[in-house]
């Protein structure tokens, strides 16, 4: 009963990291960016969250309304004043750009909210939890997490395959040149991309925050398992960085499970496995 | 030519340090078919990519109803009206063939062609609406691209090298759908290396010699001798 309850307890966790996953796999895709700086972006959506949180008095999942449209503004302004400058037949300049924004997100966290470990108080949803049928159970909170990281998946891939937006995403993505006769303006459409991913990244920050202590030193490490989660479940396939990212919580459980301090070793290790097993991931996007 | 629609004025372009283009002068007027023919490496293609912005000139090289449009991006040139059938077909083969024909309309430029009118110009291209365009054969993706390049309603439109590579039965259907194409008041430019062809649908002819015009007429006027002098500089 212990395993399940183990196993249950990581895919609802897997939901977060399928969140942290689901930027940097759209900006990957749409403009094969690779954002060093997304984990800490994660941590200042959760940063922002709080300041809102204490500073308003309001719940931290009414704060999500203020934080993802203030994150996405971002994300635009990012994309069109510096990220644009950096695109070209070269992927180093974005890399160093974005390593460089790392950098300065969380020194710039540092000196604004101190290296003290903060968390946001969501009340009394953080201990409400259901009885599951086999004496399992759930907290409410993780539940709801899990359903709107879901909910966010789905949306993406719905924006992506079956609109508008989506199309000139894909078409951009295959050919820039030939999008731009279409009429696309290829830095406008690069910067909607990235304030879509930041507003998903700004969701993330607040479930991350609601759920564990943070630190402005800690966006790497959520970097790391988004990457991670983006990996296992093969680039480009949305559905599949959600099932990447409950792979990842689901081997983090399990090793936990076994031993506590495994807990982050046992999903490195379920990447590494991935990843010698089937490099291009369990559920690449099929060409054509 | 004060009526011209399109023209390039002295228009020079580089790759780096390789200047591709030498002073080329040409223009269009409204409803005018003009073919712009020449062997590989004349400039042809080059020539094509500073008309449609994907590279930049001088502002003043490049004038659209007498405005300077040199230094304007892809996608506002494509506002404008200006639509091209590139080289190579160069569909998006993430879309399928309806998306490939909707993502040339998403201007909203308002006019004749829509999803219905392509599909009753290429009936093939309604029963594959659904096929990734990267199923179809090569005349089946020239059909999407022209499709799509009619999608945006442009005032002219720009061909670029429409018969490379495909089955001389292809040639001949896309050739016969041309005026259908154009006949609706459309001005056009047809980069060819097939030389009858060219000269047999258009108004006027431009001939390119190593980035410079060598040679210009109607197709009435100029004699075979004097095309292949200027196609081949011998």
């Amino acid at each position: 009963m212990e395993w399940i309850n183990a196993i249950l307890q990581g895919v609802l966790l897997g939901g977060l990291y399928a969140l942290f996953a689901a930027g940097l796999s759209l900006i990957f895709g749409v403009m094969r960016l690779v954002n060093i700086a997304h984990g800490d972006f994660i941590v200042l959506a959760a940063f922002l969250g709080l300041s809102i949180t204490t500073g308003f008095g309001v719940h931290p999942l009414a704060a999500l309304l203020l934080v993802v449209p203030i994150m996405a503004g971002l994300g635009y302004a990012l994309q069109r004043g510096i990220l644009n400058q950096t695109l070209g037949d070269d992927i180093l300049p974005p890399l160093l750009v974005t390593f460089g924004l790392s950098v300065i997100i969380q020194n710039g966290l540092l000196e604004v909210y101190s290296a003290d470990p903060q968390k946001m108080n969501a009340g009394a949803i953080e201990i409400a939890s259901v009885q599951l049928p086999g004496g399992l159970s759930a907290g409410v909170l993780p539940l709801l997490m899990f359903g709107v990281s879901v909910a966010v998946i789905a949306g993406l891939q719905w924006i992506f395959y079956r609109s508008a937006l989506g199309r000139a995403f894909r078409a951009v993505s295959d050919k820039q040149d030939i999008a731009q006769l279409m009429g696309l303006n290829k830095a406008h459409v690069f910067g909607l991309a990235m304030a879509l991913a930041l507003g998903v990244v700004g969701i993330a920050g607040v479930f991350l925050g609601i759920r564990t202590s943070f630190d402005p030193s800690i966006g790497p490490g959520r970097l790391i398992f988004g990457f991670e989660a983006v990996i296992i479940g093969g680039l480009g396939n949305l559905w599949g960085t959600l099932a990447g990212g409950i792979i990842l919580g689901v081997s983090q459980n399990i090793g936990a499970q076994i031993n506590p301090g495994w807990q982050l070793l046992a999903g490195h290790l379920a990447f590494l496995i991935v990843l010698a097993v089937r490099p291009r991931g369990l559920f690449p996007r099929i060409e054509g | 030519m004060p009526d011209a629609l399109l023209s390039t004025e002295a228009l020079e372009a580089h790759y780096g340090d390789f200047q591709a283009l030498f002073g080329v002068s040409v223009n269009v007027t409204p409803g005018e078919v003009v073919s712009i023919i020449g062997a590989n490496g004349a400039g042809k293609s080059t020539l094509m990519r500073s008309i449609t912005g994907l590279l930049k000139s001088k502002p003043e090289m490049v004038r659209w109803k007498d405005q300077p449009i040199g230094s304007l991006r892809a996608d506002q040139i494509a506002q404008l009206g200006i639509a091209m059938v590139p080289e190579g077909r160069q569909l998006f083969q993430s879309l399928s063939v309806e998306e490939n024909l909707i993502i040339g309309g998403q201007m909203g430029r308002g006019g004749p062609w829509d999803l219905e009118a392509v599909f009753k110009l290429f009936p093939i291209l309604e029963e594959r609406r659904n096929v990734a365009s990267t199923a179809l054969s090569g005349g089946q993706q020239q059909m999407v691209a022209i499709g799509r390049a009619l999608m945006s309603n442009p005032e002219i439109l720009l061909f670029d090298e429409i018969s490379l590579g495909l089955a001389p039965i292809i040639i001949k259907t896309i050739y016969d759908a041309l005026p259908q194409i154009i006949g609706e008041g459309m001005s056009a430019v047809i980069v060819e290396q097939d030389i009858a062809k060219a000269l047999s649908v258009s108004d006027r002819v431009y001939c390119m010699q190593e980035g410079r015009i060598s040679l210009q007429g109607t197709p009435n006027s100029l004699t075979r001798e004097q095309i292949s002098a200027a196609y081949f500089g011998v």
